[in-house]
């Protein structure tokens, strides 16, 4: 096990992953900007480094600052959090140069799941159902025509460096497509670096559910099972759940076990979530693997009863998974909420500025992962995102309730919050039906066709 | 850390926080951070640098220990980062994560001390980041008052290290 471990990122995250470190037995080093600094949490830690000013691409994105400080610092190991530098190739190549362990994935690993239209060939190869698509990249415009032909509009012009649900644009025909192929070219270059693309058929009211897996440095790879990441806005999640409501068992067993397909033929270690979208018949399709522990993961640690993020440590140290895939076992229905500091009265505009009052849920099967606190000022310069409620009951319907019940207990006052919004959505027939697709929210409540 | 007694040789020692806090005002410093053995602390005088509405001043002390500025930020936004402590004195902040170095190399002489009068590309200091030796400027005119870094001390981005008074020639 490590003896210290650098933490090389802020808010929630950066909390989580301390937490875990301070269960283990880890000293920590935190990195912060000066935006954050002062924030409580740095109060846990052993020894804590101001990396730059508030703007991340001067601070928690400068590679150099962040090593700088793993060596003043004296750690072994660097867990990367998700965002900034977490999906980072070449971050993670220069720790390994400089003998500090990633606590992820290899380079390798992550360069050949992080390129999407990799990802898909691989996908391919060991016989894992991915979206009708272009075989590779397309790089013209005759070509993108007739694959949009041999596949079917509408289609989704998606970038091969692209993720997070940035560089996709849709078209129905023709006319559409040329504009929509160039104007993608152009953004994911200026956006990803790379202006490669490729061609997907564009599958109507998909549901988004996402996989869950872990694998130790000695080759046992496990499936945690899925989450249902279907409640989002502008790609955005906004809602996350455990089990994923009225998904036959079968299909749901199938797609774990592509997941490890995959992910063993990458030869990927450590946490990683694959993902796919499941259409209207329950048909599934491979779209890409998050190379990375991800926001929505306390869902399957409230199901399961595993702590993942004591686990990527633990995997990362070189130790062996201290469970195997028939140890795994779910229990109940499990429910996050990102309460970010946004106002959904106007447009979701962001909302930096003082907690004057807060006051947190509580109570059985209720938990609430964030960093702010009374007084606490909300930077404007990082996402809005200011905490993650989760609920754990034994069934759906009492999860639900659960989470009403805490919602209306969360008093975030001096800042606009989705509080108010998430209460709605948990209201919706469609959603306590669990009939959700990536279009329910903006059907629902913004009458936007997708 | 023991809540006990402490001693004249603590560095959680009231009195010795007290005089601290005078030899701060005194000498008009802005951050004092001391270590010893396995304890530390660092004492900030005055408003930090805000960049958005008011933000209570940061502890990275230990919380038992007094702070030595009670004074909240001020209510309207700040600037961007005041070099400026008194009109005339300017802080050299550290750019980056590393370690100090106040000598060229170990057997020569440090760049600065204090007395001496430094112009803007004058090198003060080198900071050590991954191998690399930065050489980091003045980018101030003036008279060193004080050097409040250590040879070979790791510092981070924002920490002091000269004190420069502008009005000498």
């Amino acid at each position: 096990m490590y003896k210290r471990i650098l933490v090389a990122n802020r808010g929630e995250i950066a909390l989580r992953v301390i937490r875990a470190c301070r269960e283990l037995g880890v000293e920590t080093v935190a990195i912060f900007s000066e935006a954050d600094r002062g924030s409580a949490y740095l109060e846990l830690v052993d020894e804590a480094y101001c990396v730059g000013p508030p703007k991340s691409a001067h601070s928690y994105l400068k590679i150099d600052q962040v090593i700088s400080a793993a060596e003043v610092g004296n750690v072994e190991a660097i867990h990367p959090g998700y965002g900034f530098l977490a999906e980072n190739a070449h971050f993670n190549e220069v720790c390994r140069s400089c003998n500090i362990d990633f606590i992820g994935p290899t380079p390798e690993a992550m360069n050949l799941l992080g390129d999407k239209n990799h990802a898909r060939a691989l996908a391919r190869e060991v016989k894992v159902p991915v979206v009708p698509g272009s075989e590779g990249l397309v790089d013209d415009e005759a070509a993108a025509i007739q694959v949009a032909h041999e596949i079917g509009f509408p289609v989704l012009v998606k970038a091969t460096a692209g993720g997070g649900g940035k560089g996709m644009r849709i078209a129905s025909n023709d006319l559409a497509l040329k504009s929509a192929f160039s104007q993608a070219r152009a953004e994911a270059q200026a956006a990803f670096g790379n202006a490669g693309v490729y061609l997907e058929k564009f599958i109507e009211r998909p549901r988004h559910i996402e996989v869950q897996i872990i694998a130790d440095n000695h080759g046992t790879v496990v499936y945690l099972w899925e989450r249902d990441c279907s409640t989002q806005r502008r790609h955005q999640k906004l809602i996350e759940e455990t089990p994923a409501p009225n998904l036959p068992d079968r299909v749901r067993l199938e797609m774990c076990e592509c997941a490890v397909r995959l992910v063993k033929r990458a030869n990927y270690t450590n946490a990683g979530t694959v993902e796919f979208i499941v259409d209207q018949d329950n048909n599934f399709y491979f779209i890409e693997v998050n190379a990375r522990i991800q926001v929505e993961h306390p869902v399957t640690e409230m199901t399961t009863g595993i702590d993942l993020i004591k686990s990527q440590i633990l995997v990362a140290s070189g130790e062996p998974l201290p469970f195997k895939q028939k140890n795994v076992k779910v229990t109940g229905c499990s429910i996050e909420c990102r309460i970010n500091a946004e106002n959904p009265k106007a447009n979701f505009q962001p909302c930096p500025g003082v907690i004057r009052r807060l006051i947190t849920p509580g109570g059985p099967g209720v938990r609430w992962d964030s960093h702010v606190h009374q007084g606490y000022n909300v930077p404007p310069f990082y996402d809005s995102m200011i905490g993650k409620l989760i609920v754990h009951q034994p069934t759906r319907a009492e999860a639900i309730t659960c989470m009403q019940r805490a919602l209306a207990e969360l008093r975030v006052e001096g800042i606009h919050t989705t509080v108010p919004f998430h209460a709605k959505v948990l209201a919706h027939t469609d959603f306590v039906d669990g009939w959700v697709d990536t279009s329910f929210v903006e059907r629902a409540f913004f009458a936007q066709p997708l | 850390m023991s809540d006990s007694d402490t001693g004249p040789d603590d560095v959680f020692d009231v009195d010795r926080i007290r005089r601290l806090v005078e030899l701060m005002e005194q000498h008009d410093l802005r951050e004092v951070d001391l270590r010893q053995a396995e304890q530390r602390i660092r004492l900030c005088r005055g408003a930090e640098m805000v960049y958005a509405s008011p933000v209570a001043p940061p502890a990275l002390a230990t919380p038992s220990s007094p702070p030595a500025s009670a004074a909240p930020a001020a209510a309207a936004p700040a600037p961007p980062p005041a070099e400026v402590v008194e009109e005339h004195m300017v802080i050299v902040r550290s750019p980056m994560v590393g370690t100090f170095y106040a000598r060229p190399n170990p057997n020569a002489d440090p760049f600065v001390k204090i007395g001496d009068m430094v112009a803007p590309e004058t090198t003060v200091c080198i900071i050590e980041a991954m191998k690399v030796f930065n050489e980091i400027p003045a980018e101030t005119r003036g008279k060193i008052v004080a050097v409040l870094v250590d040879d070979e001390e790791p510092v981070d981005h924002g920490r002091p290290l000269f004190k420069i008074d502008t009005r000498a020639s």
